[in-house]
């Protein structure tokens, strides 16, 4: 009988997850994946899970894409629901990315300024051919590039500032000065500090702000951006432990930061000026940091006296559904069975049917 | 489980979780915002109630998960699974055996007692929220008792189709204060809500809302005098245990029109069975 199908969800279940190992796996005539190679040969997928997983750790993040068979979101769920369990020890100090040890570092708004333009490991100007040589073992070849050369690299914004051109940075608007909020700790509330704004989007979906960002140049919100500075680099984390007195450096991490102008008219209080787009992420993502830029100063349109029309400028809209954890476990539970529900939709449906039919 | 705490959410985080609660308990059908964890279960499939079935789950307890009324279904079984796994509590199948049941979309036939509590998986806790979508003003019509939206949308129903058209997640008010989501239940199920004996509890892990029913408390659906509030249920008797006022689940049997109507109450459905038609 057709009733006994919806029983036995428990053997169904193990069989499932015996099926997803084997399809995991794939053709055991072909190696298995070590997650080494994950973390140095997807550098990228690291990166991105590492953003959205909101944990740096790239070897987790290297199983975490290895477990998901390459399901970025998949891997990023598997590093939050695991980085929530972890012991919070102490806070770091806030990262000094003016002392980046950089990678690359890219203006477009200056020819050139000290420090340089330092062009780095990008795509940019790759032609987009697939490159059949990599397809062979050992046709990835290596060759070591040019050192960044270390001179001292004062930051473009700071550059704008020594003119008044640019909007003073402004400290945390928490009211409780200078602790940020932390949106896994505290729940989201409206109207939200740019910091949670910022910690909202550098967990947020790179796909999500790029097309924000992207609706903003199109003419949703009339964005009018620059890249200020766009770089990547390494930037160490501190620690300052009460007992010892001291801070003590943990290590470095890998991060991409955006500082995106913008322009402002000005207001009756103060003189036209441009304003300031802020984006920093985990790792290499150029894409994410620039779409968190775009998408910060949208969402400063009401601070800076802008009519709010577009999605991009709306805070509540864009922080209600940047997360794509939240997104994708929301989406996806219309797989879970509804039919108690579509039960009760059936039976309304067939009574109103059954009026309309009989006149009178 | 090795290297997880007891139900999996450390005591800290179980502490902010019960005082949300107590919070929620003092203040019938009020949305308490509380600082909702990641878990490892996706957000949608139970996460909310889940962190208040483990914030409230101690070793003695006699735990009970259902989806649309059974505890086969694979997200209940999922969900069983995980604490047992985590908190090596003993499970059951059985309404009357549970000292805590988590449910998604239904509400046990058999009436609830004082000594059980039902943790509710809510997906949406704004009541308001088809009609309103920014939170922070559906914040401030619950702080108004501003409800008139929702009456006019039911009349707007009754106006167009003669009836109000809502036939799961129906508008309750609580206490006579607050407009709540009572979760997806089926209308059928929104008067058990009423005067129920046992504790209501309702967590939405995504949403990070938690509010509650305290034993005894009147809940009463949206409705008006002339359109009083009616429940919806297939016009049949379960075909395997006779019961001929349960809710019921529509299987379909063949592709010319065979339908097949059983409780979807699949416990109070079993135990009828030696006794009823089947």
């Amino acid at each position: 009988m057709a009733y006994v199908a919806v029983k036995g969800g428990e053997r169904a279940i193990d069989a499932a997850h015996a099926w997803l190992a084997e399809d995991r796996r794939g053709d055991p005539a072909v190696p298995e994946l070590a997650t080494a190679q994950i973390a140095e040969q997807l550098g990228r997928a690291v990166d991105r899970v590492m953003a959205e997983g909101a944990c740096y750790d790239p070897g987790l993040a290297a199983l975490a894409i290895k477990q998901a068979q390459g399901d970025l979101i998949e891997a990023a769920f598997l590093l939050r629901a695991y980085r929530t369990t972890l012991p919070r020890f102490a806070d770091t100090r806030p990262v000094e990315t003016s002392a980046m040890a950089v990678r690359r570092r890219v203006s477009a708004v200056f020819k050139d300024m000290p420090g340089g333009q330092v062009l780095g490991p990008t795509y940019d100007y790759t032609h987009r051919l697939l490159d059949f040589a990599l397809a062979e073992p050992g046709g990835a070849v290596a060759e070591a590039g040019t050192a960044p050369p270390g001179e001292p690299m004062p930051g473009v914004m700071d550059l704008l500032g020594q003119e008044g051109l640019i909007e003073p940075e402004t400290g945390s608007d928490n009211r409780h000065m200078n602790v940020p909020g932390d949106l896994t700790r505290e729940p989201l509330a409206f109207p939200a500090g740019r910091d949670v704004r910022l910690q909202a989007l550098a967990r947020g979906d790179e796909g999500f702000l790029l097309a924000l960002g992207y609706s903003g140049q199109r003419g949703y919100g009339g964005a009018h951006p620059f890249v200020g500075e766009l770089c990547v680099g390494e930037v160490a984390v501190e620690v300052e432990v009460p007992e010892l007195g001291f801070v003590l450096d943990i290590g470095d991490i890998t991060v991409t930061e955006c500082q995106m102008v913008n322009q402002f008219r000005g207001s009756k209080q103060v003189p036209p000026q441009f304003t300031r787009g802020y984006g920093l992420c985990f790792g290499h993502s150029e894409r994410k940091a620039m779409g968190m830029a775009l998408v910060d100063r949208a969402m400063r349109a009401a601070e800076l006296g802008e009519d709010v029309t577009a999605p991009a400028q709306t805070v509540e809209f864009v922080l209600s559904h940047c997360d794509n954890i939240e997104a994708t476990g929301f989406v996806e539970h219309l797989k879970l069975p509804h039919y108690v529900d579509f039960q009760s939709e059936l039976e309304t449906i067939r009574r109103l049917r059954a009026g309309v039919e009989e006149p009178g | 489980m090795n290297g997880y705490n007891f139900a999996y959410l450390d005591e800290q985080t179980k502490r902010m979780i019960r005082r949300a609660l107590l919070k929620a308990v003092a203040i019938p059908g009020h949305q308490v915002p509380f600082g909702s964890r990641e878990m490892p279960l996706p957000y949608g499939w139970g996460t909310g109630g889940i962190q208040v079935t483990a914030s409230i789950l101690g070793r003695a307890d006699v735990l009970k998960v259902i989806d649309q009324g059974a505890d086969d279904t694979t997200n209940a079984v999922s969900i069983r699974r995980f604490f047992a796994r985590t908190a090596g509590v003993a499970t059951t199948t059985r309404t009357a055996e549970a000292s805590v049941i988590q449910t998604r979309h239904r509400i046990p036939e058999v009436p609830l007692r004082e000594d059980q509590i039902i943790v509710y998986q809510v997906p949406q806790p704004e009541p308001l929220s088809k009609l309103e979508p920014s939170r922070a003003e559906t914040r401030r019509m619950h702080a108004l008792a501003e409800y008139g939206l929702m009456h006019v949308k039911l009349y707007e129903d009754i106006a167009r189709v003669g009836a109000v058209t809502i036939s799961y997640d129906y508008p309750v008010m609580v206490n006579g204060r607050h407009l709540m989501s009572p979760s997806p239940i089926p209308a059928f199920d929104t008067p058990k809500m009423d005067g129920m004996a046992a504790l209501q509890l309702f967590g939405a892990g995504r949403e990070k809302r938690i509010y509650a029913i305290p034993p005894y408390t009147a809940v009463r659906p949206l409705d008006f005098e002339d359109h009083p509030f009616r429940l919806t249920r297939a016009p049949h008797a379960c075909a395997l245990c006779g019961a001929g006022d349960s809710y019921l689940d529509e299987v379909v049997t063949d592709d010319r029109g065979g339908r097949m109507f059983v409780c979807s109450d699949t416990d109070f459905c079993a135990a009828r069975q030696p006794a009823g038609a089947a």
